[in-house]
């Protein structure tokens, strides 16, 4: 048992750090995300320069991790800065399809920056519901409508979720597919987020769409990866809301003493720290299972996500409350962790969500 | 990173589970999984038994009997204990003085004591609270003083576990007023078989007797009897403490209660379903679920980065406040399970020998009672509210 990091890991992460500590402020992070698109192109393009995108993809598919722990170390680096680029989007949801597919040539490109890619999955009445796909797949053409593409009006490929047979609810008959975003039959509404990212309303009128091999199994891996990334984000964003209220605690003087004297405010500072050892623990077991058999990856992930939405939501209210007025300002940095730490919740399945589907996947164990 | 046992730790656990197969008494094991009183000769068999093997003072320098085991092996050796529901090791002498002893005292303590604590020759108890000094422990009140080659002892301790059961006892006394409180303090060994020595059963609100208050009444001792220097015991206090919170995450005792809590949750029926397909039910178990999950991962974290049998204080604080609360998490849950069937309660049913028809389902009739049982655990060790102060100051800096 071995709970350290490799070497070429350690060296990831640590490079990820300094990159997102020194050129990553939050200014920086604003200035991102007001732009056209709601990121930075230079920045992805440095970032990807940097490794960050080919450390989410394995060796064979021309990037050099793609392993749970690859993704887990990038994402909590990201975290760290609360990246707007559109490392989910691309380096894991798009990716991860890919690799499943074997589309090596795209994903060449992919690695080097040069191609955006982004997952339309989630449908109007869908909620977080896996399997629940009504966009339906005749000859090669995709018709339906897709909702809150993350990062969906900057991509150049959609891989989107359709349904050649079968119910709404039904496992079978759901196949990923390849629609250039630039194909005619293709409509795009984009907006932005609450916590500062960027998404769109996607209708498909017969656009043109190739057929990715591995079905419902190869959806079900996406959004994994996709689950295991913001856990690993959330983690990132986590510890920088607990050093900010703990530096806050150091040094705002009421009553003339240190906030931090007040044992009220020491005790709910301790109940964020063990929450958040708990939501690390986790999120490195879901990392060292993503390799694992299906049903003990989906459970840790599914575990991951749950108690991750839990202390997010904790250290989110508490790194607001703990800090009091100024934590309410858009000027300071601390809220807009909270921010994301909250809308995380609101992506790939909630902490209900994922509850329930623990606990199924218990019953089918 | 990498999850998984090696392959020298499997081994070891497969050593360990067969010695416990072959060796713990069924019977005795049988008590212990239906939470009856365990006596002092069911202690002294698991002491002796372990000893056999060389396995008692597992923690303890080689030189004294020890077996170096890596941090994970001894985590695995105290989960295969539990899992194979082996009576707890009694801590007092083998995983709390003894150390102290090696660390702190004279090679004739250590000749003398170390080995009566393997052959369980002196049972020992701790002297520690005293009405006055729960949480406050360098508060107490407890004095010896000096009289020519002899030590007079007076004072009460309080909350003794197993006190009645022992011959001898570990106590923190005050031996100078000066300075700071917790600069007057000392570490006594004192024989219990000796007039001035009273032992009263504490009842607690389970209807159990396990703890005592301890009165000492002018006990001689003799001068040699004194561990560390004098006026230097709170240092020894607070190393021992730090043994004391080894394996104070409580994992595999949580991991074993959720199994039972699910078997019972798949049996007992609620509205015409099990209790494990009940919506608000079963999402509060899958919640102590994941918790755990994330705990067991987190201790072994801790585990992996500890050596010797001590586990860090601040880390080991967080896991006994995370541990303690899903223990009772479980607790409450496993009363919760039975419904009405929580209710019934035959003190006999605890006694070896009782052989009467349980009231109600199999398992119903020990779940209040662990559940009221298990509401010290927040409370001993260093309170929960304590352990916040020490990750307060030592692990934040506040």
């Amino acid at each position: 048992m071995d709970f350290q990091l490799s070497e070429e890991r350690q060296m990831l992460a640590d490079m990820l750090n300094r990159f997102v500590r020194d050129e990553y402020p939050i200014d920086v992070r604003h200035k991102a995300a007001e732009m056209e698109g709601g990121f930075d192109p230079a920045m992805w393009a440095q970032m990807a320069e940097l490794g960050a995108v080919g450390a989410l993809i394995p060796a064979e598919a021309g990037g050099f991790g793609g392993m749970g722990e690859d993704i887990a170390v990038v994402f909590e680096a990201l975290g760290r800065g609360i990246v707007v680029e559109p490392f989910l989007s691309t380096g894991v949801l798009g990716a991860t399809a890919l690799v499943g597919a074997g589309k090596d040539d795209l994903l060449e490109e992919v690695v080097a920056g040069g191609k955006m890619l982004a997952l339309a999955h989630t449908e109007a009445d869908s909620r977080y519901e896996m399997s629940r796909v009504s966009c339906k797949a005749e000859g090669g053409k995709i018709s339906g409508q897709k909702s809150v593409v993350l990062n969906g009006a900057t991509a150049d490929m959609l891989i989107v979720s359709a349904r050649s047979s079968g119910d709404i609810d039904d496992e079978a008959g759901i196949d990923l597919y390849l629609v250039d975003a630039k194909a005619d039959g293709v409509s795009i509404r984009s907006y932005g987020t609450v916590e500062g990212g960027h998404a769109a309303d996607i209708t498909f009128d017969g656009a043109a769409g190739e057929k990715l091999p591995g079905g419902y199994a190869l959806l079900e891996k996406v959004l994994g990866a996709g689950v295991l990334a913001l856990c690993a984000e959330a983690l990132g964003a986590m510890e920088v809301c607990k050093d900010l209220t703990l530096d806050y605690l150091k040094t705002r003087k009421q009553f003339g003493v240190n906030l931090g004297k007040f044992q009220a405010l020491q005790h709910r500072m301790v109940e964020v720290t063990i929450a958040i050892e708990q939501a690390r623990s986790i999120t490195m077991l879901a990392a060292g299972q993503f390799e694992a058999d299906r049903l003990t990856r989906e459970r840790s992930l599914s575990a991951a996500k749950n108690l991750t939405s839990r202390v997010a939501r904790l250290v989110s209210e508490e790194t607001i409350q703990l800090h009091g007025g100024i934590a309410m300002t858009w000027e300071y940095s601390a809220p807009h962790f909270a921010k994301r730490l909250t809308m995380i919740d609101h992506m790939l399945g909630d902490e209900d969500f994922h509850l329930y589907r623990f606990q199924s996947l218990e019953g089918a164990a | 990173m990498d999850l998984n046992y090696t392959a020298e730790e499997e081994a070891f656990r497969q050593e360990v589970r067969t010695f416990l197969q072959d060796n713990l008494r069924p019977s005795l094991a049988e008590k212990v999984r239906d939470a009856k009183r365990l006596t002092r000769e069911d202690l002294e068999e698991w002491h002796n038994l372990l000893n056999s093997k060389g396995w008692l003072a597992w923690h303890w320098p080689e030189e004294h009997g020890g077996t170096n085991w890596t941090p994970v092996e001894a985590h695995i050796f105290h989960e295969e204990s539990v899992y194979a529901n082996a009576p707890r090791i009694v801590p007092f002498g083998p995983n709390m003085l003894a150390p102290v002893l090696i660390k702190f005292g004279t090679e004739e303590q250590k000749a003398h004591y170390l080995p009566k604590i393997l052959t369980s020759e002196h049972w020992w108890c701790q002297g520690y609270s005293e009405p006055g000094s729960g949480s406050d422990l360098a508060s107490l009140k407890t004095e010896a003083v000096r009289d020519g080659d002899e030590w007079v002892i007076n004072g009460q301790k309080t909350w003794t576990t197993l006190g009645h059961i022992a011959d001898h006892i570990f106590v923190l006394a005050r031996t100078s007023k000066e300075g700071k409180p917790q600069e007057g303090i000392s570490f006594f060994l004192v024989p219990m078989d000796q007039p001035g020595i009273e032992v009263r059963p504490i009842i607690t609100l389970d209807g159990e007797h396990e703890v005592n208050e301890v009165f000492l009444t002018d006990v001689r001792i003799p001068a040699e009897n004194i561990v560390g220097e004098e006026n230097k015991g709170w240092t020894l206090a607070k190393y021992l403490l730090m043994y004391e919170r080894t394996g104070i995450a409580g994992v595999a005792n949580s991991k074993l209660a959720l199994d039972g809590l699910k078997a019972a949750s798949a049996k007992m029926r609620s509205s015409g379903r099990p209790m494990s397909e009940d919506p608000l039910f079963s999402a509060r178990m899958a919640k102590v679920d994941i918790d755990l999950m994330a705990m067991e991962v987190f201790n072994l974290r801790v585990v992996a980065a500890a050596g010797g049998g001590a586990a860090g204080g601040v880390e080991s604080s967080m896991l006994k406040i995370k541990g303690t609360e899903i223990r009772q998490e479980l607790t409450d849950l496993s009363r919760r399970v039975y419904g009405p069937h929580a209710l019934p309660f035959v003190p006999e049913y605890f006694d070896e020998g009782w052989n009467e028809e349980p009231v109600g389902p199999a398992g119903a009739m020990k779940q209040a009672r662990s559940y009221f049982n298990n509401r010290k655990i927040t409370i001993y060790g260093g309170s929960n509210e304590i352990q916040k102060n020490i990750i307060s100051k030592a692990g934040l800096g506040l």
